[in-house]
């Protein structure tokens, strides 16, 4: 019955209704290689900037009802006898500063430490302290889950669809997890316990994208009744695909991005590092379904096919 | 030709809805336990140790701790506590909206052997020879205060008050009965003596047998140095020496700051995203916004029911969520555009629409799922609460988004009102096939 609805969607005309994402397949390839390279190079020059929780010593978050000078701050810990690394001024008026100090304090120090920044700026400060061993455990912990994830998505992919989809799927998925990584090594942002769930939303919202697309892509091909085997059809499929899912891959993303935005203009600073990351990631989520997942699926089975038949046709020579 | 029925029924349906939404928000709201992170309070990971060579950590081990700290804590009286064991040899404590967190801390970490030692650090008694839970703080004809302990024995306090009265040395310094807290090898009574903020808590001195069960200790105690004492021999000695190796602390101020700015960008988030629903889908950007309002009553509701916690990141992963749940409207509401463009009736577009989105958004949200179960499974902490949300918010969406929203616009198409104006479904006319 549904053989003609396939026409409906070319009827309606959109701005991206003659984009050939296929044709430019390449260069986003190469985008994605150089970005990737770009990380790996950001990686090994500025290396990251682990906060305490992958790490060891203490974070004192000061916080005031008037803006806060880097002196002040300074002053108030080195009078503890501490050696504070240059504090980090934030919130909207200027009135928070995150300060970390090498050592591992114990209670008595924090203890200290609390009461006299409570004196001399008038808020209780937070104080979180990790040993070696645990900011260990928590970055194991966090590639542990990153990885089971994924296998629990390819998995899941190949029953519902197939397996080149899956392992495409899990490819851009890695590509964005990577570019969040890239974003924080090379601006030199702190990386703390929160980017492990925010990579972990990337991953499950744009493998959404990309099961939208790939879902999408079955159906076309079902619809077509044809047997396709070279890239022009399959990609003609993907491209129909692409663009007939691309005003809903807009608008989630947009509705997703919004509240994002918000949070990191207005939401607590505590959390920046997460939204941050969700920020790039969602961005590089839709890029990577559209742009990546879909046209190296196709790349990978027209060859898929095409070592099928040449087998094929070897085993009729024999015979 | 307008049914009057599936009207009246879609209008009846939300002004139930709306009833039972108005009055359920109060008693949830109040009832949200929040964590440590908005409330101020602190968290502590212990790495638990033997106490003396050759004792093994097992699993007797750690939950006799975990009882000792769950004594400690309720003399806190802190609300929601929550202790879990890690790894096998780490006890996690998470103490919201504690008041004292400097006493809160020394509570929970100190061994508290109490030990009474002769002049010559010999071990007279200990603490095993006391009643449990018979430690009362009372003040002394000073008015200072003092705890007060009772003895199992009265008869062995005599002979070691007989025997240490008899010491035949300097009065005052050898006959003595040191009353030390956690007493480690290489502490000395001799050593200590003279310091100002010696290790012991006091020195009585004995000068004559004393045969009674009734034993008084006196110091230089603040009122609340005497309450954590006495709150510590009667919830007993920990059965562990636990070392603090990650710990967390939030000053209430900084997290009622945090919820607010949260809130407050979360409730911006959730206007923006009906704005652009409405302006997007007209009466189906409609249908979806009061889906999303039945959505985040039900996930609170439900995240309140199984009593989790609320994190800062719980907060973000409910936002977040109203995004994919609103993904849900989308993909459904994008497929019935479709249709009603390819020229389907309203009605046989409602229907495929709904029936061609629904394994799309299965996909979607099973393998956000995944995500998410990984992350609680593996989880700690402010980590394990966003997960929590996450997966309540990813079950709710297919209430809500998918059979929420297709009941009330199923209504709303029974009803035919909707014929002959696809722009109510934000469709213009002349995209519509045939129409050109």
């Amino acid at each position: 019955m549904e053989m003609n609805d396939k026409m409906n969607y070319k009827h309606y005309n959109k701005f991206y209704d003659h984009f050939d994402f296929m044709k430019y397949r390449n260069v986003f390839f190469t985008l994605s290689a150089v970005l990737i390279l770009l990380g790996i190079v950001s990686l090994f020059v500025f290396k990251l900037n682990l906060g305490i929780d992958f790490s060891s010593g203490t974070r004192v978050d000061v916080q005031s009802n008037q803006p806060i000078s880097i002196e002040k701050v300074d002053q108030a810990f080195r009078a503890m006898h501490y050696d504070p690394e240059r504090p980090v001024i934030s919130g909207t008026h200027k009135n928070i500063a995150t300060v970390r100090i090498n050592k591992e304090l114990n209670q008595h120090q924090i203890a200290a430490v609390k009461s006299k920044i409570k004196d001399q700026f008038g808020i209780e400060p937070n104080v979180s302290t990790v040993s070696p061993q645990v900011g260990r455990d928590l970055a194991k912990n966090g590639i542990f889950a990153l990885i089971l994830a994924s296998i629990g998505i390819i998995i899941y992919v190949w029953i519902r669809f197939e397996f080149l989809q899956g392992l495409t799927a899990v490819l851009a998925l890695i590509h964005d997890a990577f570019f969040i990584v890239t974003v924080f090594s090379l601006f030199h942002i702190e990386v703390d316990i929160l980017i492990i769930p925010a990579i972990l939303t990337i991953v499950g919202y744009s493998i959404n994208d990309t099961i939208v697309t790939f879902d999408r892509v079955r159906e076309n091909l079902k619809l077509s009744r044809r047997r396709l085997s070279t890239i022009e059809e399959i990609g003609e499929i993907v491209n129909l695909s692409i663009r007939e899912t691309l005003t809903r891959s807009i608008n989630t993303v947009l509705t997703v991005l919004l509240p994002v935005i918000l949070l990191m203009i207005f939401g607590s600073e505590s959390i920046r590092t997460f939204t941050l990351a969700l920020f790039v990631g969602l961005i590089t989520g839709v890029y990577s379904s559209i742009c990546i997942a879909c046209p190296l699926w196709a790349v990978m089975k027209v060859r898929y096919l095409d070592r099928r038949k040449k087998k094929r046709t070897v085993q009729t020579q024999a015979e | 030709m307008v049914k009057k029925g599936p009207i009246f029924s879609f209008f009846a349906l939300i002004i139930v809805l709306g009833i039972i939404i108005g009055f359920a928000v109060n008693p949830i709201i109040h009832r949200v336990n929040l964590g440590l992170d908005l409330k101020g309070g602190f968290e502590v990971l212990y790495q638990v140790k033997p106490l003396k060579a050759g004792q093994k950590i097992d699993s007797d081990t750690m939950s006799n701790a975990v009882a000792a700290i769950n004594k400690r804590i309720n003399v806190l009286g802190v609300s929601e506590p929550n202790i879990s064991i890690e790894n096998g040899n780490r006890i996690r404590v998470q103490l919201p909206g504690v008041k004292n967190e400097k006493r809160a801390r020394q509570l929970l970490s100190t061994t508290a052997k109490l030990e009474f030692r002769d002049y010559k650090d010999r071990l007279m008694m200990d603490g095993s020879d006391l009643k449990p839970g018979k430690a009362k703080v009372a003040f002394d004809e000073m008015n200072k205060p003092m705890v007060t302990l009772q003895l199992k024995d009265p008869e062995k306090f005599a002979n070691v008050t007989k025997k240490i009265s008899s010491y035949p040395s300097i009065p005052n310094r050898d006959n003595v009965l040191v009353i030390w807290m956690d007493y480690k090898k290489g502490d000395s009574y001799q050593k200590e003596v003279g310091k100002k903020n010696h290790k012991f808590i006091s020195d009585p001195s004995v000068t004559s047998e004393l045969n009674t069960s009734d034993v008084q200790i006196t110091g230089s105690f603040t009122m609340q140095e005497a309450t954590t004492l006495k709150d510590l021999l009667n919830s007993g000695s920990l059965p562990v020496r636990m070392d603090e190796i990650y710990s967390t602390s939030v000053g209430a101020q900084f997290g009622q700051d945090s919820m607010k700015e949260t809130i407050y960008a979360g409730a911006l988030a959730i206007a923006a995203i009906m704005l652009f629903m409405l302006a997007f889908y007209r009466l189906g950007g409609l249908i979806a916004n009061i889906t999303l309002v039945i959505y985040m009553a039900i996930v609170m509701g439900v995240f309140v029911g199984l009593q989790a916690v609320l994190t800062l990141p719980g907060i973000a992963a409910m936002i977040l969520g109203i995004g994919m749940a609103v993904d849900a409207n989308i993909i459904t509401l994008e497929r019935i555009k479709d249709e009603l463009r390819g020229g389907k009736s309203v009605l046989s577009a409602f229907k495929a629409g709904n029936h061609r989105a629904l394994p799309t958004v299965v996909d979607a949200n099973l393998t956000t799922i995944i995500a998410a179960a990984v992350l609680f499974v593996l989880g700690v902490s402010a980590v394990k609460g966003f997960a929590v949300m996450l997966l309540i918010s990813n079950v709710v969406t297919f209430l809500t988004s998918v059979y929420g929203a297709r009941l009330l616009l199923g209504l709303l198409v029974h009803s035919r009102v909707l014929n002959d104006h696809p722009w109510l479904l934000g469709v213009k006319r002349r995209d519509i096939r045939g129409n050109e």
